[in-house]
């Protein structure tokens, strides 16, 4: 089987761009990414795409394929119908480095002001004890490869960039609860999630999870339960009055 | 004057995988100002893409493991050819350094008693490897790059490194440019981490993902270290085969070792035909024992499923050279026979995702297809097991691209476990390495402008052939000629067209500017493949013998006596030309070789 595919490409940088169309070469179970590598080796050596192990386990080849956030090396062709344009745009919420490549470095800085782990004292023999239930919540939170198709998705930023200084986005949520949530770390950060992060800026429009590949549920079990925590600690009326009589919150 | 950004640091670690974040995590800790420079984005590395665990004798299954048992598995699986003393420190802190990344955050699957689960693998006598599912490799990364970034190290994303620099004899730092804007960098480094991984990218069928070039490899035979053991490569027996676009990528051992088998298109579970003589006391010779061992492993011996990867890849090329092959060229595993759809979807979560989505084939209901893919390289660049000093001044190496730990054939999940624990030594030693420098290094403009003009060449030659035809051709020399099975005259051969490629090479043309352009990339990255390469097809015809990883037609069976206690070595020669050489294996103190003799 080999049939023709009509590509629309973004070419271009931070000052210009525009589409670009190719007709390649399709073959049986190829993906998207499989089909930008045949432009760059036949059409358009310097097409620049982003990808590492095009298997959908590294989180690089985030795009926006007819207009939905998809990791490209999980995207089958036969997805589309025969002969359909198909349009590869990169994540609009980050400025553009070049054609498919965008500049995430916003998501590294979130990641440093994130306080570590900071684990409880071993038992006796220098080891932990935990039991699997008590970790499974956290081990789905930590299937999150970092492609920033939840980033990129999520309206908070997406529209309002301007939002970018005060919102961490649901990555860093889903981390935020992970640390929270798991069963040997002593630091508190529901402060962060509460001021620095933002989590109140969600209005859980679920398109992060929506968009997740690793299916992750970033909305029902990292950020609901992380907004219930800071709304029990800082807007709890008894709470509330209790820190103003007594001192203690 | 060629203009660039200059850094200077104590030490500097190139490639951050499990190895390089481990070695940068440890220097940094010892007090050296470091760098870590990685040509991905952080977190994205090879060292993602392991799946099955991270092998260290925790004995929290198994109370009867400890590190002898895990050192003589390494050996025996290695066929002997390994450093004795890397397997042995292997061994010994494997099981600190899994501890480590608990306390670090890492969330490995749990005992029934809360301590961390082990599973079995090939070639480990007991279950022995850490995991989370299928994705330990996300864990131990993620893990290591979140304890990093609060370690105060100086991160180079998107930046590759395409030379070293030298101070006399030792390594004095190092030429990278930004793959986003083409700018370059010189890096002035007191000692300076090779841990850039694998070359899988030399060959057409491989699990290895774009990076797996030989950087590591190439840069340390340039700066004048002996490279060792080049012709042992693996083959992992379990790669996708269909479709096309996704063949070569890996399907975890986890499979085999969560109960999935290999039959051919007759039904046949071949593996009991491939019993090698070397493993025939502690394996399963009949399938009512090897099913039984699943659920008795104290008196049973293990299925022939697990051998060690390079005697089961080896038998499913076989299998499917006689014609019983699965209707895309290879054999079936099936796990959905023994296991429930439960078991399955929670143990190997990845494994299922990726056939469905790639391949359209549920693995809770049908047979998985698969056959051999290029894997992993043994061999490396030659270190001090200790400290993981190469035999350059100045220069240290760890994980994949170090030679020695692992001889002939690696066992699977000694890999997570060779970076953490040599990751940790090579930071160590070239931290203090770099304590002892009273001089921090200058970079020598003369070296730097060669350099450099020889990385901007090929913007001179716009209209010559660009570099992607010649990478292909490369592969499929590798893959045919130099692949898991080989012989002298196609070794002839591959060496004739590798030199023709280099030729190519030599006069390979881009396009474009120098902002994130892959094709100049390619034809940067074109120069560490053909090196590499080379010095797999050299080493490949120099061993006149079959062991692990490399296996030869017209030399079938070990030669013992010839070869059995030879590395094979490879270096520049004075006129450029690569030289290979052989040097006997550093000599096993008696207290272990007892361990072998039983």
């Amino acid at each position: 089987m080999s049939e023709t595919a009509n590509m629309r490409v973004f070419r271009g940088d931070a000052e210009s761009g525009d589409w670009q169309d190719y007709s390649v070469e399709v073959e049986e179970g190829q993906v998207v990414l499989d089909v930008i590598h045949r432009i760059q080796a036949t059409q358009a050596p310097d097409l620049a795409v982003r990808w590492n192990c095009k298997a959908g386990k590294c989180g690089s080849c985030s795009a926006e394929i007819n207009g939905e956030p998809r990791l490209m090396c999980m995207t089958r062709m036969n997805l589309f119908e025969p002969g359909e344009q198909i349009t590869v745009a990169p994540m609009k919420t980050w400025p553009l480095i070049r054609d498919l490549v965008t500049d995430v470095s916003f998501n590294y800085e979130v990641a440093k002001t994130i306080p570590a782990f900071k684990p409880r004292a071993p038992e006796a023999d220098g080891t932990y004890r935990m039991m699997q239930e008590d970790i499974e919540r956290g081990q789905e939170f930590r299937k999150c490869i970092e492609c920033f198709l939840c980033q990129n998705v999520c309206h908070v930023i997406r529209d309002h960039p301007e939002n970018k200084p005060e919102f961490a986005g649901p990555r860093f949520f889903v981390r935020l609860a992970e640390l929270e949530m798991h069963p040997l770390d002593t630091e508190d950060r529901l402060e962060l999630a509460r001021k620095d992060a933002g989590v109140g800026y969600c209005n859980i429009t679920k398109c992060c999870t929506e968009v997740c590949p690793e299916e992750i549920h970033i909305t029902d079990n990292a950020i609901i339960p992380l907004k219930e925590r800071v709304a029990d600690r800082y807007f709890d009326p008894i709470r509330w009055l209790g820190s103003k009589l007594f001192g203690r919150g | 004057m060629v203009e660039y950004e200059r850094h200077d640091y104590d030490v500097i670690v190139i490639g951050a995988g499990g190895a390089g974040l481990r070695a940068a995590i440890e220097a940094s800790a010892q007090g050296a100002r470091t760098a870590l420079i990685c040509k991905s984005l952080l977190g994205k590395a090879h060292t993602v893409m392991a799946e099955g665990g991270i092998a260290a004798a925790l004995g929290n299954v198994w109370p009867q493991d400890n590190w002898r048992v895990h050192f003589r598995d390494t050996m025996r699986g290695g066929k002997m050819l390994n450093n004795w003393r890397m397997a042995q420190l292997h061994a010994q802190e494997a099981p600190d350094r899994v501890n480590e990344l608990e306390q670090w955050g890492a969330l490995f699957d749990r005992t029934d008693d809360g301590r961390i689960l082990q599973r079995d693998f090939g070639g480990h006598r007991y279950a022995r490897l850490a995991h989370v599912g299928d994705r330990t490799g996300l864990e131990l990364i993620r893990t290591l790059q979140q304890h990093a970034v609060h370690n105060g190290i100086d991160v180079f994303m998107e930046c590759t490194v395409s030379r070293l620099l030298k101070d006399g004899d030792r390594v004095s730092g190092a030429v990278a440019y930004w793959r986003e804007s083409g700018n370059l960098l010189v890096f002035n480094a007191k000692s300076t981490v090779l841990a850039t991984g694998g070359t899988g990218k030399a060959f057409a069928v491989t699990s290895n993902s774009w990076e797996y070039t030989g950087d590591g490899h190439a840069l340390a035979y340039w700066a004048g270290a002996e490279l060792i053991d080049m012709e042992c490569v693996q083959f992992h027996p379990t790669g996708m085969v269909w479709p096309p676009s996704v063949r070569g990528i890996l399907v975890t051992e986890g499979v085999r070792g969560d109960g999935g088998t290999l039959r051919n298109s007759d039904g046949e579970r071949f593996m009991f035909n491939y019993i090698p003589d070397f493993f025939a006391a502690e394996t399963a010779d009949t399938i009512d024992e090897a099913d039984a061992w699943y659920e008795d492993k104290e008196n049973n011996r293990r299925t022939p499923d697990l051998l060690p990867r390079d005697e089961v890849a080896r038998a499913i090329n076989s299998e499917v050279k006689a014609g019983r092959g699965s209707p895309h060229g290879g054999v079936f595993l099936d796990i959905a026979s023994r296991r429930s759809t439960e078991y399955i979807r929670r143990r190997l979560p990845s494994m299922y995702h990726q056939f469905k989505q790639l391949a359209d084939v549920d693995i809770t209901a049908q047979p998985m297809e698969v056959g051999p893919t290029m894997h992993y390289i043994m061999g490396g660049i030659r270190v001090d097991a200790d400290t993981a000093a190469t035999t350059v001044p100045g220069l240290y190496a760890a994980g994949e691209c170090a030679g020695g730990m692992h001889g002939a054939n690696r066992l699977g999940g000694n890999s997570l476990s060779d970076l953490v624990v040599f990751g940790r030594r090579a930071g160590l030693g070239a931290a203090e390495d770099a304590a002892a420098q009273a001089l921090a290094p200058e970079a020598d403009d003369a070296q730097v402008e060669e350099i450099v003009a020889d990385m901007r060449a090929p913007f001179e030659r716009d209209g010559a052939e660009g570099p992607y035809d010649i990478q292909r051709d490369l592969q499929d020399t590798m893959h045919n000629l130099v692949g898991i099975i080989r012989t002298e005259s196609e070794l002839l051969e591959a060496r004739e067209r590798i030199d023709g490629y280099k030729g190519r090479a030599a006069n390979v043309g881009v396009y474009g500017h120098q902002q994130y352009n892959p094709g100049w990339h390619l034809a940067m990255d074109l120069q560490a493949l053909l090196t590499v390469s080379e010095a797999t097809a050299r080493a490949a015809n120099v061993r006149q013998e079959s062991r692990g990883g490399h296996t030869r037609d017209d030399y079938p069976g070990p030669n013992d006596a010839e070869w059995g206690n030879k590395n094979v070595v490879i270096r520049q020669g004075a006129d450029g030309e690569m030289e290979v050489t052989t040097s006997p294996l550093p000599e096993m103190p008696a207290d272990l070789q007892e361990l072998f003799e039983e």
